[in-house]
């Protein structure tokens, strides 16, 4: 069933856009390539952010699912707790001042933005009395991005040229991705994810508690180290070339955990097919929409995420959640 | 003999003193902040120059630059610092929740967002527009309480909520800034970025107005607003009429910050600072009303001075009020964490 939907999103996203082709010739041009028509060449143009969305719908569907499992917080989000907003403050950083134009330089920077922001943003929510609950976290996470944005506009403002480049680092956007990109991003992706089905059982014991998943012979810090690695990473290196892409880790390991089970070992792989449908969904209507031009993916994710947010905040019962 | 009545009437003396000097300091600073600027910026002026110019000689040099560009940033700044500070303070002090001044539980961005949709989408800007951002705020405002629920939780669940809601709110926002026609996003963005550049003499009395009739207002249902924060029960009690009180001074406070906002922008983190800073330093809390306006006033007119002679680049006030704002939210934050889990 979600396999049909990607593939029927995939096809749309090829299909649709500013110019809009019939599904039936997408199917012709895709198997007789070598055709050199107007519609050839948009397809060209369209096939790589069609991958790109894919891997980083994927990449984000499992953050989210990995975040959520850590924190055991139902409303973790790399966009929730400020770190795509961290790696992205790197990458202006390194665009900005640092003159570092390279793909994998970006993901380095990114990848430690990211990785900062998150130790930050958890070491305030847990400081004091109750650990981190979901209010302190999505509070810290808030107010850390919050600043962090400040900074990212300080940074941009001055100078017209690099605020006219990066304007799409504050929505989010797939539609600057090349093949250069999917190259250097599809082995980070392949390996965050292969490391967070590994985890998963185990993510799964320590739902039941510290305690309990020690007892079952699971080296905690290690395997809450190794996802929240895992999790960054994946976070990472999307923002470097997308920018910040909000709420899709939040929705796909929700929906899931709804329809399905609380298992991880279902969460994690069906949020990567999800979170690829979802995003790639989103650029098309992003693209339908905002004819003749186009709205960036996170604008539409946002609208469609936040409510879920919402309606996840307002059905909880307990204080701090 | 211990006698209580004296001694009570002692500690409200001296309250009521500290509360005195807490307001004269602030109208020094005021005063202080103001002549700078007007006095100081890409020309300098004496303080002579500058009284010729506004009352003896208008059509000097120096007069275009005095009361076409500093006089309506002076007057709208301050009126609008004010503004902002006594909506954010009565915000806290109704939810009884420092965090939940508007601009963090969302209410701005609901404005704002009617705002660009009228400027946008319908194409009406002015007053118009104002009054669409003061019905959407109240809507928001509605909204996250019917969603909040009752009983425990509630603070928790309505910050949350507003956290949400500010995402989707902005997300719109931004998707009508990019549909809109370029000619009208100029408009539009002076209701997203807080800053006092395009402010002009004909934005005094709107902002004028409403900052008296709704600070009025407000100041009057203050005295009742403190006996709430002993308590629902308590006040009903004590015979306030707790709902009414609580409805006009919300509406009155969006009233207020939704017609500054259209004439400045919503300078960032003015509403959420200014009431726990007044509290602070008057160190009793009670009748900080006036002493938050004070405060937002001086924390825009310091911050307009920084954003105009400090840096090379000329930042909007609003960034610099933004970054002053996020260091302290994350120090609330610590504190509130440190003493339990009470947010």
């Amino acid at each position: 069933m979600e396999i049909v939907i990607v593939v029927v999103a995939l096809l749309s996203s090829v299909a649709y856009g500013s110019k809009s082709i019939p599904f039936g010739d997408v199917l012709g041009y895709l198997f007789n390539s070598g055709s050199d028509s107007f519609e050839a060449a948009v397809i060209a143009a369209r096939i790589p952010r069609t991958v790109f969305g894919v891997l980083a719908g994927s990449a984000l569907g499992v953050s989210g699912a990995l975040m959520q499992a850590i924190t055991r917080n139902p409303v973790a989000d790399p966009s929730i707790l400020g770190v795509n907003t961290g790696a992205s403050l790197m990458v202006v950083i390194g665009i900005a001042y640092l003159n570092i134009s390279s793909g994998l330089g970006l993901i380095g920077l990114s990848f430690v933005g990211a990785i900062l922001t998150a130790l930050f943003v958890y070491g305030i929510a847990s400081y004091g009395f109750g650990g981190a609950n979901s209010l302190k976290l999505a509070l810290s996470g808030a107010a850390v991005s919050t600043a962090l944005g400040a900074l990212v506009n300080t940074i941009m403002l001055p100078d017209s040229q690099v605020m006219k480049e990066f304007r799409f680092w504050q929505i989010g956007s797939i539609g600057g991705a090349t093949c250069d990109d999917i190259r250097l991003v599809l082995p980070f992706v392949i390996i965050g994810i292969i490391m967070a089905l590994i985890l998963a059982s185990s993510l799964n014991a320590m739902a039941l508690g510290d305690e309990m998943a020690v007892s079952l012979g699971v080296n905690v810090g290690l395997v809450r180290a190794l996802s929240a690695l895992a999790g960054v990473m994946l976070c990472a290196v999307v923002t470097a070339i997308a920018g910040p892409v909000g709420f899709v880790g939040l929705m796909l390991p929700h929906l899931v955990r709804q329809l399905l089970d609380n298992d991880m070992r279902l969460i994690i792989p069906f949020s990567a097919v999800g979170g690829a449908g979802l995003l790639v969904i989103s650029d098309v209507i992003g693209r339908v929409l905002g004819r003749p031009g186009e709205l960036e993916v996170g604008i539409i994710t946002a609208i469609l995420g936040a409510p879920i947010f919402i309606w996840i905040v307002a059905r909880s019962k307990a204080k701090g959640m | 003999m211990y006698n209580t009545e004296s001694t009570l009437k002692k500690i409200y003396r001296k309250s009521y003193h500290r509360n005195l000097i807490c307001t004269l300091t602030l109208l020094f600073v005021i005063t202080v902040l103001g002549i700078l600027m007007m006095t100081i910026g890409n020309t300098n002026y004496s303080i002579s120059q500058v009284v010729k110019a506004l009352f003896i000689d208008q059509s000097s040099k120096a007069s275009y630059t005095i009361i076409s560009l500093r006089l309506p940033r002076l007057i709208v700044g301050g009126l609008a610092g004010f503004s902002f500070g006594i909506a954010g303070y009565t915000f806290q002090s109704l939810l009884r929740n420092p965090l939940a001044s508007p601009d963090i539980i969302g209410i701005t961005s609901g404005s704002s967002a009617a705002a660009v949709f009228c400027i946008l989408i319908i194409g009406v800007s002015g007053a118009l527009a104002s009054f669409f951002s003061v019905i959407a705020g109240l809507a928001v405002t509605a909204i996250i309480f019917l969603l909040s629920g009752k009983g425990n939780g509630f603070g928790t669940k309505m910050i949350l909520i507003g956290i949400g809601m500010q995402a989707v709110l902005n997300a719109l926002i931004s998707w009508m800034l990019l549909v809109g026609s370029e000619y009208d996003v100029g408009t539009a963005l002076r209701w997203l970025r807080g800053s006092l550049n395009s402010v002009t003499l004909s934005d005094i009395p709107a902002v004028a107005i409403t900052t008296v009739m709704c600070g009025g207002l407000m100041f009057v249902c203050n005295r009742y607003l403190r006996i709430m924060q002993l308590g629902d029960e308590f006040a009903s009690t004590l015979g306030s009429p707790i709902n009414l009180v609580r409805i006009c001074c919300m509406v009155c406070a969006l009233v207020l910050s939704a017609v500054a906002t259209s004439a400045t922008g919503p300078i960032a983190s003015i509403a959420f600072l200014s009431g726990p800073i007044a509290v602070g330093i008057t160190r009793n809390g009670k009748n900080a009303m006036l002493i938050s306006g004070l405060v937002g006033t001086a924390l825009v007119y310091a911050a307009e001075l920084a954003s105009k002679n400090l840096f090379s680049t000329k930042y909007p006030v609003g960034v610099i009020t933004g970054i002053l704002g996020a260091p302290y939210l994350l120090f609330l934050l610590l504190r509130l964490n440190r003493k339990g889990d009470k947010i």
